[in-house]
This record gives structure tokens, C-alpha cells and sequence, in this order.
């Protein structure tokens, strides 16, 4: 993965950044091991279990995505890696160390979005990163130089010296990841990075996101987007309660566990149960929730079959999603 | 340590954009108390241990106005960057560490002491009451007031629920120690209990150095003083970090 990373495109936009430091001898041993290594990773709030003994690795280049319902442990397992949770028990490399011994060195190459805007209402846009920057003891003319490419990256340069309660939502989280973005960070930690954006917005922060991963950046993202997840991640894993209950790439998973196709047919009530029984004889798996019937189609069956039985109902065919896989293992009563 | 000065930094940073309205209050609070305890109450109340009252409160005022600086800045200063602009989180997610960003706010609020005392200075200075050049190390010793209630108001907030907890802090221990620490009259006035009590509050130690300070009289009897105020500073500013770490990084 490691190698992949080098040879992928370069940057897609006019200034370069370099997010990889090609002119730094990289360290052999950084290098070797994959920088996020977690193993039976165990953590209780108030004696209530929030993360069941976690497994992952993310490896170098690649963006893993913690896809779970509210509650699933997603932010709790990113902020173990922070140093900003303790683990109870378990093991947690991050960059072949541990975080209770070196927390500053993980912390030094790590850039964090979090979930909840964090930025600095006292400060301007600019402010908040050369401020930010001062915390990593980045010089200060280094620090404003690296502040304009990455407004330029997040499309803020023309707000640079306005205050932060002038930015939407969607401009301040663009500007939460220049920020974590100052130190030329390793490994990037995105908790929930459009969570409450609207759809523009968050195709916008999309694109930025699939930009650095092109340029080599490794990530770990927590989402409840599915299509979040199917669009940035190389590899998901669904976390359900604090234990981890699939993973693999976002096409393993639906193909492993819904099929190719779905038919929703929205009008369940009106089904008689002879046309139901039929066509649970030519779909993978029927599911019924509220109103709609799901039909699941894997590879060997075809929904052709079922469309004579369906005509003037209320229905609508696509492809299966990474949503129909969460919901087929997380249910789909509410969580919160 | 070193990186506590890159949270002071961004303190400043925030301050500079704010400092004008911020500066009124560090000039009016000091010609308040002159006006009302020096002018209308002095002129009711005989010398004091040979000295007119304005020139006996005077250095006493300037160690509770340092007080009041810091205990501001960090409770209410402090909690709000804490819970309401998730400041703290965001440090913390850098290689600054928790007891870095403790020294750094406690250092803040000693800096707003320093600032107000020196404000304080100047107005002393103007209304004629400037003693001698050891005048000048009431400055320091503000610095150090501030470091102490600085770190003490750092442990509330570590410890508050909500801003309501700092009514508590304000009336129990900032209110207390500005009327019994012998800014107003010498604690030996009272009930030997009582001063001995007094001996306990911190801010007794720091207008006991003020006023031999602005006496002129720079001897090895402030040595115990000193010494009270630093270890207490030492410890406070400890503690605040502990109690932050405990707080935020669960």
C-alpha cells in the first residue's frame, strides 16, 4: 500500500502542497509498519462499555472508514488514536508507538477535523491557522505562507482576514481541515467531516478529501454517510456497539452481504400474502419495515422475474448501496 | 514546558483584537477605589500606622486588583474557552500537552495582573503616593499574585459544572480574602483568631510584601512571604493541571 501511495496522481490543483515531506529522509521504521495498528481495543465511560475490543489496521496511503449508528463507538476510537482518550485495555500503535508513552510525537504528526466546530471565534480565518500552526512550532513565516496555500486549497483566500462568524457551515468545516492540515500531518482524522452540511458543501469537502488521499495522505474518517463511505474509503468498517461487525471494501460489503440489486416496493399493506410468498420464492431475502417490502437480488437471481408480479404497484429497482448493507446489520430500529 | 507560551500567545492574540474595552476597566477599577476608599472614606478615618489612609490601601489594592485580574480570567476566561469555543479540545488535539496548556493560562492571567497592577502604578505614580524605586517590584509581585489566584481560579473551573459555580469562587474566596487580607485595615486589628485565620489566605502574604514594599523597606522578613506565595502557586498550578486532565481527557 506503501508504495501504491507514491506512484498515485499527483495533486489535481495549481499549488502543490506537499503533503508527502519528500525532501525529510523518511524514517525506515514509519515506513515498515502500518501507522495505525489497534488490537482488542477496550473503553468504558461511567462502567458503560462504549468500545468491545476493536480490531484494525490502517495502512499507509489508504482511507478507512469507521461507519457505525450514533453510539457505535466511532468517535471513541478516533480520539484513543488523538491521545485524547485513554484505552482501558488493548493495544494501540499509532506510528509504532504507544499513546499513553508519546503522545506528543503521535500528536505531532497527526491533523485532527473534529466533529464539533472547534475553530477559534476570537481569531480570523487566517489567524486560526498560523495560530494553530504555532502549536506544532512551525515558524512563524512559514506558518503564513502554508496558511495561503491551504486557503487557496479550501477556496477561502478572499476571507482570509474576516472573523469566523462570518463563514457558513459548510466554509468552516473546509476551513477545520486547512487546519489540521498546517503541519504537513502523516495521518489525517476526520470525525464525521459533513455531518449537517448541505449537499453542495459536502460534495465540496468530497472532492478536497479525495484530493489529498490521491496525493498520498492516510486517513481514518468516521461517517454515517454510507455514500460517504463508498466515496472516500478504500476499506469500511461497520461498528455496531462498540465491536466491530463487518469490514472490507465498500463493494465486498454489499456484495457479501445484500447482492447486486434491491427492489423497494413502497406500498406493503396493499400486498396480498400469496404475491408475497411468491416473491420470496424469487428474491435472495425479503425484508419488511413500516410500509416498504426490500427485496434483495445477489448474483445468481435477477429481479426481471419479479417485475410482471409487480405492475401497478408503488415501486422503484436500483443497486444495492453500502446503506442496505448497514441497515441489514444494524436493523433498523433508532438509535440515539 | 516551552510550548505553554504558544497558548499565551494565542490568548494575546485574542486579546489584541479586543484589548481597548478590556483596557477601560483596568484604568477605572483602581480611580473607583481611590475616589470612594481613599478620598470619601480616608478622609474619615486617622492615619493608619503613621500613614494616610490613600498611602496605607494603596500597594494593599494593587495586590487584590492583580487578584481580581487572574481569578477573572481564569474562571470565566478560562471556562469559556473551554466550553464554549472548545478551545482547549482543539489544543489538545496538537502536541501541547495538558499541564502546558494549564501553565499557559494560569501564565495568561498573570500577565492580566501585571497589566492591571502596572496600570494601578501609574496611577499611584500620578496622584503623588510613589515612595521609592522598590515601588517598581510591586510589579513582580503582581506577577506572582497572579500565577496563585490565576492557578486557584484554574482549579474551579476544572472542577465547575456551569458559570453558576463561579458565584461561589467570587463571594468564598476572591470577596473574602480582598476584605481580610489587611488591604483596608491591619489584620492584627482583629480577633487574634481571626488574624490568625487570616494568615491562611493567600492575598494576606501578598499585601503584607506590598506594603513593606512601598514602605521602602526591602528586608529578609518578606523572605517567608515569598516563599508562602510561590509554593502555593507551585501547588495550585499542579493541581489546576491535574484537574484538567481529569476533566478533559477521559
Amino acid at each position: 500500500m506503501g508504495s501504491q501511495a507514491g506512484s498515485r496522481r499527483p495533486f489535481p490543483f495549481a499549488s502543490p502542497l506537499s503533503f508527502r515531506r519528500e525532501h525529510e529522509p523518511i524514517n525506515a521504521r514509519e515506513t515498515a509498519a502500518p501507522p495505525i495498528q489497534a488490537r482488542g481495543l477496550l473503553k468504558s465511560f461511567g462502567g458503560i462499555p462504549v468500545v468491545r475490543g476493536i480490531d484494525f489496521d490502517v495502512l499507509h496511503g489508504e482511507c478507512l472508514g469507521l461507519l457505525g449508528p450514533n453510539g457505535a463507538g466511532k468517535t471513541t476510537t478516533l480520539h484513543m488514536i488523538a491521545c485524547y482518550v485513554r484505552m482501558d485495555a488493548g493495544q494501540l500503535l499509532v506510528f509504532d508507538m504507544d499513546p499513553r508513552r508519546a503522545p506528543r510525537e503521535i500528536k505531532r504528526r497527526l491533523g485532527v477535523v473534529p466533529q464539533e466546530d472547534s475553530l477559534d471565534p476570537d481569531l480570523t480565518v487566517e489567524r486560526n491557522l498560523t495560530v494553530y500552526a504555532a502549536y506544532f512550532d512551525i515558524p512563524r513565516a512559514q506558518a503564513e505562507e502554508r496558511a495561503a496555500q491551504l486557503l487557496r486549497f479550501v477556496q477561502l483566500e478572499d476571507r482570509a482576514r474576516e472573523p469566523i462568524r462570518h463563514l457558513s457551515g459548510g466554509m468552516r468545516r473546509r476551513l477545520s481541515l486547512a487546519r489540521a492540515l498546517i503541519s504537513n500531518p502523516k495521518l489525517l482524522l476526520l470525525d464525521e467531516p459533513t455531518t449537517g452540511l448541505d449537499p453542495q458543501a459536502r460534495h465540496l469537502v468530497w472532492q478536497k478529501l479525495r484530493g489529498l488521499r490521491q496525493g498520498g495522505v492516510t486517513m481514518l474518517l468516521t461517517t454515517h454517510y454510507m455514500e460517504e463511505a463508498a466515496q472516500l474509503c478504500d476499506r469500511v468498517l461497520v461498528l455496531d456497539r462498540g465491536e466491530v461487525i463487518a469490514r472490507g471494501t465498500p463493494a465486498d460489503l454489499v456484495r457479501d452481504h445484500v447482492g447486486r440489486e434491491v427492489i423497494e416496493i413502497h406500498s406493503a399493506p396493499e400486498l396480498s400474502p400469496e404475491l408475497v410468498t411468491r416473491l420470496e420464492e424469487l428474491a435472495d431475502r425479503v425484508e419488511r419495515s413500516g410500509d416498504t417490502i426490500h427485496l434483495y437480488f445477489r448474483d445468481g437471481r435477477s429481479p426481471a422475474a419479479a417485475l410482471p408480479l409487480l405492475e401497478r404497484l408503488d415501486f422503484s429497482q436500483r443497486k444495492a448501496t453500502l446503506e442496505d448493507v448497514f441497515l441489514r446489520l444494524t436493523g433498523r430500529e433508532l438509535r440515539d | 514546558m516551552l510550548a505553554a507560551r504558544r497558548v499565551w500567545q494565542r490568548n494575546f492574540e485574542s486579546w489584541k483584537r479586543f484589548y481597548r474595552a478590556s483596557l477601560v476597566g483596568n484604568v477605572l477599577d483602581p480611580v473607583l477605589y481611590f475616589v470612594a476608599m481613599g478620598y470619601g472614606l480616608g478622609a474619615f478615618v486617622r492615619p493608619i500606622q503613621g500613614e494616610p489612609y490613600l498611602s496605607f490601601i494603596a500597594p494593599g489594592l494593587l495586590a487584590g486588583v492583580a487578584m481580581n485580574s487572574a481569578a477573572f480570567e481564569n474562571t470565566i476566561g478560562s471556562f469559556t474557552r473551554m466550553e464554549e469555543q472548545k478551545t482547549f479540545k482543539s489544543i489538545l488535539m496538537t502536541p501541547v500537552s495538558i499541564t502546558e496548556l494549564a501553565l499557559g493560562e494560569i501564565l495568561w492571567g498573570a500577565s492580566k495582573s501585571l497589566l492591571a497592577a502596572t496600570i494601578f502604578l501609574a496611577i499611584i505614580a500620578a496622584t503623588g503616593l510613589w515612595h521609592s524605586p522598590l515601588d517598581l517590584l510591586l510589579l513582580p509581585l503582581a506577577f506572582l499574585v497572579g500565577l496563585l489566584f490565576g492557578a486557584m481560579a484554574l482549579c474551579w473551573t476544572a472542577l465547575s459544572p456551569s458559570y453558576d459555580f463561579f458565584n461561589y469562587f467570587f463571594t468564598l474566596v476572591v470577596s473574602v480574602m480582598f476584605l481580610f487580607s489587611g488591604i483596608f485595615f491591619p489584620v492584627e486589628s482583629l480577633p487574634d483568631w481571626a488574624s490568625a485565620a487570616a494568615w491562611l489566605l493567600p492575598l494576606t502574604h501578598a499585601v503584607d510584601m506590598a506594603r513593606a514594599l512601598h514602605r521602602g523597606e526591602l528586608t529578609s522578613a518578606l523572605v517567608p512571604d515569598l516563599l508562602w506565595l510561590l509554593t502555593a502557586a507551585a501547588l495550585f498550578s499542579w493541581l489546576a493541571a491535574r484537574l484538567l486532565e481529569r476533566r478533559l481527557v477521559r
